[in-house]
């Protein structure tokens, strides 16, 4: 497989405090310059590939990054630190306000979450998938009008419903003008921000194969953000699983979920509810996350809260170590291997 | 359940006057909460769940009337009742956790105090008294130094911690019918575990009947002993939650099981529920308001539902009810 994107030691920093109002300003003075200033690590230090047709499922609480690390991703934000590449082209040198009329823009898109909310209010269907097209492909008239409805048939969307404002579609019809305006340009990579987190389960089914049907026909490869892991676990190849800024564990989804190896996956996979389960108390997280702004680099991120926490979390941050083909930081992985080898 | 009900819904139904048209957004809707039950009400968005809930509260929009029916809790019709009883009985007898916590606490008074408010009003707490206990209260939901919190806002807080101060608000005054409506939407599945055991333990410590609103199946199957299912303001089916799940009787319930991603093995697998709600302001609604959308539709779907017997435990409003017969058996164990 040849590798489409290649995220190496990503890092984006937020200072805190930074605001322009005057008890910040005189706060800044007494206390040094911006540089001084304490600072939210949201995405610390990742790195991960994606192969070409692969889809990749980033999961973790609300919090931990995911947002952040997409939107570094798509170039939506600078990086801090690190690289990204897609393909040969390295994306992160230029600032997210040039490289939004760059040429490679078209190859990475976005499906945000919640249509109803990231669709122009007063741009009707055929004007919100039409916008990129204008934009990043100079199409103009009949042009732009054919591959508009080609799209939109593509997508499911009638061609009548083009002439409608989002208010006037269903969630699951702004759910299709948000992936249709996505793969109007072709992108290479598709990322998607909790596509269905808004829709009823009815309607997130047929998304979901809408979703894998696309994905068979065009090629593309997704990176497909959700909290939901039973939803994860149907459309993804791999998952990622983030916990406050860094990525704690990697793998196959199939592997991943039956045998979690760090003790926060294993957590957030026995607080999935399940239809026929009678939800006996299981493996359950006490305590809030540790605070993200400037942590000490060498305390686990999971120390406090993990049921398995020893003195050693609290002296060395447990680095990502290879199990096969999953990847886990965690100091005693080993302890949670499933007996037989996987 | 032998005992009386703690709450029984009769007949309730409710009407929205909007500029469009009348809405009919409940029609006829009964079911009953035992003591110390928790029933969960689920469907898709639309369905009435949250309606239900607040006319039961008297909390309905202004918009939006009663037409006939009744909600009686302990021997007291709350939908006739005067607003003086009405205010006596919300918050001490039934008290409602909201969907998104954030918007519902009062953003500018500290935790602290909204929770000795209730102790005072409802709680017969000296106002000297209700402070310290307001600190206690939020011991009991799992907050850490809640010394310290209790003076906190809630912009202070996490989406987690904002639910654990609603529910203690909700509990303050130990009430004997709890409704959570959507308590844990919006927030982390670590996070919604631990806070649906809190109010399953608490429910239980104090012997509360609770109604459970949620559109997510499983963790309905997961933490209630009684499912309703709801659809464009009709009870559809209401049944034991083994018994949904094992044979459900209504076309309804058993696509809405086939949708929930757990239960099926492969995206394929898993089926969509054609159509969608019936637009509930149209005045030539059929009887049966899923019979437009219904594979199992039949001449007989034109008559008034047939009306199940009071007293069974498993009702279905259905002319065509699936056949009592194992569906495919649960494949959940290799997970």
């Amino acid at each position: 497989m040849t590798i489409l994107l290649d995220v190496a030691d990503v890092s984006k920093l937020f200072p805190v405090g930074g605001g322009p109002g005057l008890w910040s300003r005189l706060k800044r003075r007494f206390v040094g310059g911006p540089q001084q200033l304490p600072k939210v690590h949201a995405v610390d230090d990742v790195s991960f590939v994606i192969d070409q047709g692969e889809t990749v499922g980033l999961v973790g609480e609300s919090g931990c990054g995911k947002s952040t690390l997409v939107r570094a991703l798509t170039r939506l934000l600078d990086v801090s630190d690190g690289s990204i590449k897609l393909g040969s082209r390295e994306l992160s040198l230029k600032p997210s306000r040039v490289f939004a009329r760059d040429r490679d823009r078209a190859r990475i898109q976005m499906v945000f979450q919640d249509a109803g909310e990231s669709i122009n209010p007063r741009f009707t269907a055929f004007a919100a998938i039409a916008d990129p097209l204008r934009r990043l492909r100079k199409l103009h008239g009949a042009a732009l009008k054919a591959r508009v409805e080609t799209v939109a048939a593509q997508c499911g969307l009638p061609l009548q419903l083009l002439t409608r404002f989002p208010h006037q579609l269903s969630g699951g019809q702004r759910a299709r003008v948000g992936i249709a305006r996505a793969i109007a340009v072709e992108p290479e990579l598709l990322v998607l921000d909790e596509p269905t987190a808004a829709l009823d389960v009815s309607v997130q089914v047929v998304v979901l194969q809408l979703l894998q049907r696309l994905k068979k026909e065009i090629g593309m490869s997704y990176l497909f953000v959700s909290h939901d892991l039973s939803v994860v676990r149907l459309l993804c190849d791999r998952v990622l699983v983030m916990y406050l800024g860094k990525i704690v564990e990697s793998g196959p989804a199939a592997g991943v979920f039956e045998h979690p190896l760090h003790p926060y996956t294993q957590a957030l996979v026995a607080a999935v509810p399940r239809l026929h389960d009678d939800g006996a108390a299981r493996l359950r997280l006490s305590g809030e996350p540790r605070s993200p702004i400037d942590p000490d680099p060498n305390v686990c991120r999971f120390y406090g809260r993990c049921p398995r926490g020893a003195d050693a979390c609290k002296t060395t941050m447990p680095a990502l170590r290879a199990f096969g083909d999953r990847h886990v930081a965690c100091h005693f992985a080993e302890e949670f291997l499933p007996k037989t080898a996987p | 359940m032998t005992a009386a009900p703690a709450l029984s819904v009769e007949e309730l139904s409710v009407e929205f006057r909007t500029r469009s048209g009348i809405v009919r957004a409940l029609d006829n809707v009964s079911f009953a909460v035992g003591k110390g039950e928790t029933v969960a009400l689920v469907g898709e968005s639309g369905s009435g769940k949250s309606v239900t809930a607040y006319a039961v509260m008297g909390i309905l929009d202004p918009a939006g009337k009663v037409t006939a029916g009744r909600a009686v809790l302990g021997g007291l019709d709350l939908l006739s009742a005067k607003p003086s009883q009405l205010a006596e009985v919300r918050g001490r007898e039934i008290a409602m956790i909201f969907q998104n916590p954030r918007t519902a606490l009062n953003p500018i008074r500290p935790v602290g105090r909204q929770i000795a408010d209730v102790l005072i009003r409802h709680g017969n707490v000296p106002r000297r008294e209700a402070p310290a206990q307001a600190i206690e209260m939020l011991r009991a939901v799992g907050i850490t130094d809640p010394a310290r919190r209790a003076r906190a806002y809630p912009f202070e807080m996490s989406g987690g911690m904002c639910q654990r101060v609603m529910i203690a608000i909700a509990l303050a005054a130990k009430p004997s019918l709890l409704i959570a409506d959507e308590p844990t939407t919006g927030l982390d599945v670590t996070t919604q575990a631990v806070i649906m055991d809190l109010v399953a333990g608490l429910a239980n410590e104090l012997g509360m009947a609770t109604i459970f609103i949620t559109h997510d199946l499983a963790l309905a199957g997961q933490r209630s002993s009684r499912i309703v299912v709801m659809h464009a303001g009709h009870v559809v089916e209401n049944a034991p939650t083994r018994e949904l799940f094992e044979h459900p009787r209504h076309p309804y319930t058993a696509e809405l099981i086939a949708a929930t991603p757990d239960a099926a093995a492969s995206l394929e697998a898993l089926a969509a529920i054609p159509g969608s709600l019936p637009d509930l302001r149209r005045t030539d609604l059929p009887p049966c308001r899923y019979s437009e959308r219904c594979p199992r539709k039949s001449d007989a779907c034109a008559q008034p539902l047939p009306q199940a017997a009071a007293g069974s435990g498993h009702i279905v409003a259905c002319w065509n009810p699936l056949p009592l017969r194992a569906v495919n058996a649960p494949t959940e164990s290799a997970a």
